[in-house]
């Protein structure tokens, strides 16, 4: 962007080269990520329907005002908190576990791996419709296990009953979120150098002591960043929740994602839309600051 | 002792590994076995862990009720392409900037880094009424362009890391012979870390072919429909098909599932290497 003034001085080869590098990058995300998250914030602000579109003016807070009296909103934005914290404790907790028992080398390791990563490759749409099947009320597979194994007396609506429709979605994000902690601490740990275990074999430590006195600090700088873009990518990841429920029933499954797409898709109200949006970044630039802040890792972000 | 520890220690590995195995992959398998029972038996209780008579019926009827052969070419058109896009775009940028310092270089990795945190759908109705200015509704187009846009900072940043892991030494060796830059860039430098790169390209391929909300927003039209857009269709108000749906979902996982068994490794150390260095 600050390379357009470049341009005035005679250009050398070289920051030519540069420029053209960067033009098509520079000009696609520009024009088809930048200029509408801008667009869209300015929409907050106004009074934008897609009923009305003749009828669009500058409104001020009155979307935000609008968005904090529904219910659905305040519920939205405290099942987004338990949507992002349990998930990703869950999905770390499982995850960690799951890498430690595959950082020795056995046989067949590697076809393991194939077997219990391959969600990675999958869709969130797709995940939420077959966890939806299996969650099924009345012929979902999961109540029938249950029932065989006697945890269960009678079938649960696992997405019908609000009782149960947040954890339901919860535990399927989990599932889904397991195989990309383990990929990523897997190789963590393998970058760990076996003579730090060594020389605290010797000092006499157990595993419980490496554990937490070589292995959690040397790959400490993973963990960071991987749970911070984890809550970001959870906080705005409305897929599974959408092909499970759509936020139903009755709004007890909404998180803000998935309520600005019902405004934007369903009802028509980009205006409040983008306010619940504006919401959503604020909150995300408050944690990742907090966050930086909280574990001193400001030097992470840093190129 | 010390033996009894250790072999208790690896049949509780055994063990959790095992409960793994299977947690991990019964969704996969029961969507699989729900797509190869016949209609009545997908509905009926008690619920059979193997279909009594083995049917391909339900992958039959997709072809019949929906135009799911050209879903399915729509999707790879539009996926292999975008992929192919972001691959070309983000090879010059991730390349200048990692071999570059230069006034402006760390605001354009800000930027880029900044993009991952945007809830993606508040700048869907600007999206759209670009998109219907350009007149690109219902045009393939319309995902490939927002596609390779929208993979195009992500990418960057995870090519940039294997650019740092190769020395600078070896194009300036192929310059001094006489390579222009970029002739020295596509001839010395990628056939170095063509991992990196097929790694890269993979990860946007899986990318584009997942995506739903924006192929939901841009396409309505029966020969543009992608995978994802016609899987949205069966679902109704109150119901699912589920016998389509479940032949549709194995059929649209089938792809990134392959390539994954056979690229796992590249995938796999293509995303913790590249993101390492971010």
């Amino acid at each position: 962007m600050k390379n357009t003034a470049k341009i005035k001085k005679p250009l050398s080869g070289q920051s030519k080269f540069i420029f053209f590098c960067l033009l098509p990058a520079i000009v696609l995300v520009g024009m088809f990520t930048f200029y509408p998250f801008f667009r869209g914030i300015g929409m907050a602000f106004q009074k934008y329907t897609l009923f009305d579109l003749t009828d669009i003016h500058f409104i001020g807070l009155e979307n935000f005002r609008t968005i904090f009296a529904q219910p659905q909103f305040l519920q939205a934005l405290s099942n987004s908190f338990y949507w992002v914290f349990i998930s990703l404790i869950c999905q770390f907790v499982i995850g960690f576990i799951l890498a430690l028992l595959l950082k020795k080398p056995f046989k067949g390791r590697g076809i393991y791996q194939g077997f219990v990563f391959y969600s990675w490759a999958m869709s969130g749409f797709l995940i939420g419709i077959i966890w939806r099947w299996m969650l099924n009320g009345q012929i979902g597979v999961m109540n029938d296990l249950l029932l065989k194994v006697g945890l269960i007396e009678e079938r649960i609506g696992f997405l019908s009953d609000p009782k149960w429709s947040l954890a339901s979605v919860i535990v399927a994000n989990i599932w889904y979120g397991i195989a990309f902690f383990a990929i990523m601490l897997l190789a963590a740990l393998q970058s760990i150098p076996d003579d730090l275990y060594e020389s605290a074999g010797i000092d006499g430590a157990n595993w419980l002591h490496k554990l937490f006195y070589v292995t959690i600090p040397y790959i400490m700088p993973t963990i960071i960043a991987s749970t911070l873009l984890r809550v970001i990518w959870i906080f705005n990841f409305p897929d599974i929740i959408y092909a499970m429920t759509n936020g139903g029933p009755a709004g007890s499954t909404h998180i803000l994602a998935t309520y600005m797409m019902d405004k934007i898709m369903f009802g028509g109200d980009y205006g409040q839309a983008a306010a619940a949006g504006v919401i959503m970044i604020i909150l995300l630039a408050m944690y990742t600051i907090f966050y930086l802040t909280a574990t001193k890792s400001g030097k992470g972000a840093d190129f | 002792m010390r033996h009894r520890f250790q072999t208790l220690g690896t049949s509780m590995k055994v063990l959790v590994l095992g409960l793994f195995l299977i947690v991990m992959v019964f969704p996969l398998y029961w969507i699989t076995i729900t797509s190869l029972k016949p209609s009545d038996e997908i509905f009926s209780i008690p619920l059979k862990y193997w279909p009594a008579n083995l049917s391909f019926d339900n992958f039959i009827n997709i072809f019949n009720i929906s135009n799911f052969h050209i879903y399915i070419m729509n999707s790879l058109i539009v996926s292999l392409t975008a992929a192919l896009a972001v691959l070309m775009v983000a090879v010059l940028s991730a390349y200048v900037l990692a071999r570059h310092q230069f006034r402006g270089s760390k605001q354009i990795m800000y930027a880029f880094f900044m993009t991952q945190m945007i809830p993606a759908f508040i700048g869907f109705a600007p999206l759209y009424i670009m998109m219907s200015h350009f007149g690109l509704l219902n045009k393939l187009y319309s995902l490939m362009i927002v596609y390779t846009a929208g993979l195009i900072p992500f990418c960057t940043i995870m090519l940039r890391g294997f650019f740092h892991r190769i020395p600078s030494s070896l194009e300036e060796a192929a310059m001094i012979d006489g390579c222009s830059r970029l002739t020295a860039l596509i001839r010395v430098i990628l056939p170095v870390m063509l991992p990196g790169i097929a790694a890269t390209f993979i990860f946007a391929f899986v990318q584009n072919w997942n995506e739903l909300f924006l192929s939901i927003m841009f396409i309505d039209q029966e020969s543009s429909k992608t995978i994802p857009v016609a899987m949205n269709g069966f679902i109704t108000k109150f119901n699912i098909d589920w016998g389509p749906m479940s032949s549709g979902a194995v059929l649209s996982v089938i792809p990134t599932i392959i390539i994954f068994a056979f690229c796992q490794k590249l995938i796999v150390g293509g995303l913790t290497q590249g993101a390492e260095k971010g």
